[in-house]
């Protein structure tokens, strides 16, 4: 019973900024382990989505269910999903007072109130996962982008999260660089980890996601496998879409 | 044939590592003059002009002040000093016998004579208070202790009363202590006072906290120092209940609190607000709660953004601590004046008022010199 409820859950959730309308009832529900993929031209309300998961938006109208518990007003609420929901920028936002390692362990020894001892075992574990095990005692600013943007997954695989939010985490990184931090998020795929991403890399979508999701003004318009939506898009806006995106690479 | 590069002789490279340094005619002092100081007509007519002025002003001050100074006068038969040498050079040398004779009022004021070692000793306990705050190695918890510690020891060499000590009341102390205990404790009460009313002007949850923090930063700034001060020692009295005597000094002591205070509010906001707002966001998105996210995320990374800022506020506010004169507190600008008005060394407010101004200087360059360290070496930290 509980294997079958969603992570995250979105009915009807709808969102204004002033009298601008951002989010129309947007819908959608992401299974466990499951991994989606959201994209859509700039502007369509994809990163305000995303944010709501973690309330780092608020949404005005429907619900949203993250691993059971709704989002409302309430704080304690709030601090469950912020611990079993990990979240990575596009500009990576790593600390940038703090070490690599602080930067890994500052979470889990203040908020999950772990040992410090074992805060840097476990970071060090990511570390060594995204690859950049040596860069520990480092100050992000004499990381390159590619390897901020690791250190930035691994800071939010050191809370144990149950689901992973990605906003555009490739769109900031010049093109050498985005492999690898694509190769971590496939490994991270791999182990089954609840995923969402916005991205237009779409050899990632591809290889990785069971499903894509694409929006515009505000709107989820289309959803469906990969496959299905690169190779056969229903909706006229999706292909405009899709056309501009390829011209574009 | 073979490929050049990686096989060269390095006689090849001789030439070009000659030139790695570029001629003395764009590199060094001659350079460095010849482009700032003589770099057309007008600008090298400017730089003699104002050569020579430097120059002769600098040769009178060192006639005045070192040649034709008066070091030392002989007594007169009723064990005072006898300023009559100084009077013969009034106007072209300096009497400096006038500052050995009054460094210890200068210094301690009206303190009894026979008990100034006491605030002796406390000037050098707020000297090494600062210098060990200073240190990198002793920032930890226990430096709260130690401040505490320390302060308290101040307090209690001042007033006595205590371990056989003599009681000194508070209107008889005077000089650098008393400017020193001004500057001290302003800001360790300012700093703290600042960074809450800052967060709670951005405070977004409460909104009354908010209203009360901009009210008291707008009135605070919308009035001078003298002003909080005169109302602080004449007004405060009258709406007090008669019997409630608050102590002169720690009126003026707060009214200089709640004037920092304000100003060093909008200081560290003004750091608060230069911050990305990805970096609060992040700290949220990892389930840091408020005060975890304000105290080890976003104020650390403000207060390194305002050091200048502060600095330059703390050197003010320092100088400012001056204006006390005005209320009869006891300062080291009020004790120098005092000393001026000496009949003995009537004219030599002068040198008294160097003496003063290098002591202020000490202070004023010590935080500044302080401050770029602290900077160079945050920056040399996470920078690269
Ligand atoms: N804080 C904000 N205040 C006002 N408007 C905003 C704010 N954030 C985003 N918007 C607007 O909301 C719309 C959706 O933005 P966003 O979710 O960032 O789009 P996307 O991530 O798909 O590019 C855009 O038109 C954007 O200008
Ligand atoms: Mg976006």
């Amino acid at each position: 019973m509980a294997e079958e409820a969603p992570a995250i859950v979105l009915d009807k959730v709808n969102k204004w900024y002033g009298t601008m309308h951002v989010l129309r009832d947007v819908t959608m529900n992401v299974a466990q382990k499951e991994r989606v993929v959201v994209c859509g031209p700039s502007g369509s309300g994809k990163s305000t989505m995303i944010r709501c998961i973690n309330r780092l938006e608020v949404h005005q109208e429907g619900r949203i269910v993250v691993d059971g518990t709704e989002l409302t007003d309430d704080l304690r609420a709030l601090d469950t999903i912020r611990r079993e929901v990990g979240m990575v920028f596009q500009s990576f936002n790593l600390f940038p007072h703090l070490t690599i390692l602080e930067n890994c362990t500052l979470a889990p020894i203040s908020v999950r109130k772990m040992p410090k001892a074992e805060a840097e075992e476990l970071a060090m574990d990511f570390l060594r996962k995204v690859k950049i095990p040596e860069q520990a005692k480092k100050y992000p600013g004499q990381l390159s982008g590619g390897q901020q943007q690791r250190v930035a997954i691994a800071r939010a695989l050191c809370m144990k999260p149950k689901i992973m939010l990605f906003d555009e985490p490739t769109s900031a990184l010049d093109p050498e660089m985005i492999k690898e931090v694509l190769d971590t998020m496939v490994s991270l795929a791999d182990s089954g980890m609840t995923m969402v991403c916005v991205t237009h890399e779409m050899g990632f979508a591809r290889m990785v996601a069971d499903r894509v999701v694409f929006m515009d003004r505000g709107e989820i318009v289309e959803s469906g496998t990969p496959t299905r939506m690169f190779e056969d898009p229903q909706t006229d806006r999706l292909k405009l879409f899709l056309s501009q995106i390829l011209r574009g690479h | 044939m073979t490929m050049p590069g990686n096989s060269a002789p390095a006689a090849l490279h001789a030439p070009i590592d000659a030139r790695d340094r570029p001629p003395s005619s764009v590199y060094g002092p001659v350079a460095w003059m010849r482009a700032n100081l003589f770099n057309g007509w007008l600008s090298s007519g400017v730089t003699i002009l104002f050569g020579y002025l430097i120059i002769r002003a600098a040769i009178g001050f060192v006639d005045w002040g070192f040649l034709n100074a008066i070091w030392t006068v002989p007594a007169l038969p009723n064990g005072n000093p006898d300023p009559a040498t100084c009077r013969a050079v009034r106007g072209t040398g300096a009497c400096w016998a006038a500052v050995g004779d009054k460094w210890r009022f200068i210094t301690f004021g009206r303190y009894p004579y026979d008990q100034q070692w006491r605030p002796g000793i406390c000037i050098a306990l707020f000297l090494s208070l600062y210098v060990m705050s200073a240190m990198r190695q002793f920032w930890r918890k226990e430096l709260a202790f130690i401040w505490l510690g320390i302060l308290t020891l101040i307090g209690v060499l001042m007033w006595g009363g205590v371990l056989g000590l003599r009681y000194v009341p508070q209107d008889e102390w005077g000089g650098l202590p008393i400017t020193l205990i001004l500057a001290t404790f302003g800001l360790a009460f300012a700093f703290p006072l600042a960074v809450f009313v800052a967060l709670g002007r951005r405070s977004t949850q409460m909104p009354a906290v908010k209203l009360i923090c901009v009210l008291y930063v707008e009135l605070i700034r919308g009035v001078p120092l003298v002003a909080l001060l005169f109302m602080a020692s004449v007004m405060l009295p009258l709406f007090l209940p008669s019997g409630m005597n608050i102590d002169k000094l720690l009126r003026a002591q707060i009214a200089i609190i709640l004037f920092v205070g304000a100003y060093v509010a909008e200081v560290i906001r003004g750091g608060l607000q230069a911050l990305p707002k990805g970096q609060a966001e992040a700290a949220d998105a990892l389930g840091l709660s408020y005060w975890q996210k304000t105290m080890r995320i976003t104020l650390p990374q403000a207060l390194r953004l305002v050091i200048p800022p502060l600095v330059n506020t703390f050197i003010g506010f320092f100088k400012d601590t001056s204006l006390v004169l005005i209320i009869g507190i006891f300062d080291l600008l009020t004790s120098g004046k005092t000393a001026m008005s000496d009949p003995t060394w009537q004219g030599s407010s002068t040198e008294i008022y160097i003496v003063m101004a290098i002591v202020y200087f000490g202070f004023c360059f010590a935080m500044s010199t302080y401050s770029r360290s602290v900077e160079r070496k945050l920056d040399s930290a996470h920078n690269r």
